[in-house]
């Protein structure tokens, strides 16, 4: 029949369909196997330190390279209180900004403000780092500490968490940097969730004789819950992350107390800071490459919560 | 008769606006609600002006700091001892190579992976969304760890750092990028499309090679140039891996320069005219970052 040429050249098309599908699965596996590979090295690079000291690692305050005995205990704390800081911050911040995005802004002037926000999250982290070291470190020290301290130095809590010499660095500083690195990423997601409330919702509460706060309180946050929820989460995770601004700014002591003025250090700034100064097969660099572990654990389980919150919107 | 109608105001926002004119005025709950969305209002215009306000401040302390040290000596000597007048060239050249190499290895495999998750991975295949996951997953995944993670499997082996293990970490921050942006962009061509190509009689490769990557060409190189931004500044993935070097190097299995590592370098060291380097460099870090966002979010537009 005359079928023979047909089949022949569709035959050769099909093989060629499964060479092409063989190449992209191949690249598949290969992002599959990219962040495989990565939990496996931390996993069995911090082996020795995990086995070494047990449930000690995580309860030990001190980083003692001269003794050989390590706990994650200061720079984890570090990590997670700069992280709350920065949260505390950077969501009424981000959130303010969405709604001046979304509901209160012109259309031109909020696409104008709302691009010139998402270059602030381009700018590289190193940089934030050199320009929280050169201006928010001074304001810190010479302004906000000292003027805190003198009128709450005799306070209960608030004293011991203000206590300290003022140098500048430390968690506080760090939570504001992270802030500010954050917030428009925060923001961003934020706008697009608001944007996607239903229009009648909205016009229905205005109809009800709303104002555009109640509006917002009592329309549009109840519907995008989930979203903002996942949005700060996916934030949440940036920041725990983060290395090169908060290397510039931490101080950089592994210690552990109440004051949030006082130098730290957090999980990431301390691997950037020790790896070159730490042997191939020693215990130093097992325990970095334990907290490089915990801190994958840390930013993994923040990404699978913000996916289960937002999922369950769309 | 009109007072009972204002005090309840629980419709009205303004209370009633009776027939009366002449009676008229705003209950107290009225006008506690009108001033707490003034109050709402004032702040979201605060913290919005305050994240304007933080990008004006970087931009001014990089101007007022970097701006003095740049010049033609700056752009090409080199990297010298204190106080020798030396540049950043080789830390440029670095750069541009090896994000140049880290482009060159992340977007092929990115533009296949991303091919495969839209054209192959549609609903039901666990496969694909488990590859979507793991794109997330490294996309968020700190990049220091990243750095460590190449150092283990490029640098250890080989015994030495080298700017390929530099360029390979950065290929490995862009590659989630670039998967995820081709997926997304390639959803949005019509199905009607794909369907056009294959009753033409095209195979399938070819409808979404010459068809549909071409109609989504755009979005696509937004998202490669886009993760080019992304790796140019990034610093943490190189302090392990190609290190940083003070002379001149074009050779990929050496360590190699970078201008963020540069900065890094410089910016904490005690000697005047380093600092300024790292500001000088800084400057331009940013602002060839800034640029190449600010081109594709404007072409985009259009």
């Amino acid at each position: 029949m005359r079928m023979t040429p047909v089949s022949r050249s569709s035959h050769r098309r099909a093989g060629f369909d499964t060479v092409f599908h063989g190449l992209l699965l191949l690249c598949s596996l290969l992002v599959l196997a990219m962040l495989g590979g990565l939990i496996l090295l931390m996993a069995t690079g911090g082996w020795q330190a995990f086995t070494k000291f047990g449930l000690s690692f995580f309860t030990t305050a001190s980083w003692n390279p001269v003794k050989d005995v390590y706990g994650v205990l200061a720079p984890l704390l570090g990590t997670l209180v700069s992280t709350l800081i920065a949260m505390l911050i950077a969501v009424p911040m981000a959130f303010g900004t969405a709604f001046w995005l979304t509901y209160i802004a012109s259309g031109r002037f909020s696409s104008i403000v709302g691009t010139t926000i998402q270059l602030l999250a381009a700018v590289p982290s190193i940089i934030f780092g050199m320009w929280g070291f050169q201006t928010i470190v001074p304001f810190i020290a010479r302004d906000v500490q000292p003027f805190l301290n003198h009128h709450f130095r005799h306070t209960p809590i608030v004293g011991s968490l203000l206590s300290g010499p003022p140098v500048g660095t430390g968690l506080v500083t760090s939570g504001i940097i992270l802030a500010v690195m954050i917030a428009p990423f925060i923001t961003a997601v934020m706008v697009d969730v608001f944007s996607a409330v239903p229009p009648m919702l909205r016009e229905s509460a205005y109809g009800l004789g709303a104002t555009r706060w109640e509006m917002m309180r009592k329309i549009v946050v109840p519907w995008s819950r989930n979203g903002m929820i996942g949005a700060i989460v996916l934030g949440m995770g940036r920041a725990l992350g983060e290395t090169m601004a908060v290397t510039f700014i931490i101080g950089n002591v592994t210690t552990v107390g109440w004051s949030l003025f006082a130098p730290r250090s957090t999980v990431a700034s301390l691997i950037a800071l020790q790896f070159p100064e730490s042997p191939e097969g020693s215990l130093r660099l097992s325990s970095l490459m334990a907290l490089g572990f915990i801190l994958m654990l840390l930013s993994c389980v923040s990404l699978i919560l913000a996916r289960c919150l937002r999922g369950k919107r769309q | 008769m009109t007072a009972p109608v204002i005090s309840s105001a629980s419709a009205g926002k303004e209370g009633s606006t009776g027939s009366e004119p002449g009676q008229w005025r705003p209950s107290r709950k009225a006008m506690r609600r009108q001033l707490l969305d003034y109050v709402a209002t004032g702040v979201s215009i605060a913290a919005g002006s305050i994240l304007l306000l933080v990008l004006a401040s970087i931009l001014w302390t990089l101007l007022s700091r970097g701006l003095v040290g740049l010049s033609w000596a700056t752009l090409t000597h080199k990297m010298g001892p204190p106080g020798s007048g030396g540049g950043l060239a080789n830390a440029i050249v670095g750069s541009v190579l090896q994000t140049g190499l880290a482009l060159l290895m992340a977007a092929p495999v990115g533009l296949m992976c991303g091919i495969y998750l839209s054209e192959y991975g549609r609903k039901g295949n666990h496969f694909a969304s488990a590859v979507r996951f793991v794109a997330d997953m490294l996309m968020s995944a700190p990049s220091i760890l990243i750095g460590l993670f190449i150092y283990q499997l490029f640098v250890v082996p080989f015994g030495h750092f080298s700017g390929f293990a530099g360029a390979v970490a950065l290929a490995v921050l862009a590659l989630p990028l670039i998967v995820r942006t081709t997926e997304d962009m390639l959803r949005l061509v019509p199905t009607a499309m794909r369907e056009a190509g294959a009753a033409l009689g095209a195979a399938r490769w070819r409808v979404i090679l010459f068809l549909c990557l071409r109609s989504a060409r755009k979005g696509v190189t937004t998202g490669i140039l886009l993760a080019l931004a992304r790796m140019g500044g990034e610093t943490a993935p190189l302090l392990f891996t190609s290190l940083g070097n003070q002379t001149m190097s074009t050779d990929m299995t050496r360590p190699m320069a970078s201008l963020p590592i540069a900065i890094y370098q410089y910016a904490g060291a005690s000697y005047e005219d380093w600092v300024q380097l790292a500001w000088t460099g800084a400057l331009l870090v940013t602002f060839g970052v800034l640029i190449i966002n600010i081109t594709v979010r404007l072409s985009s537009r259009h």
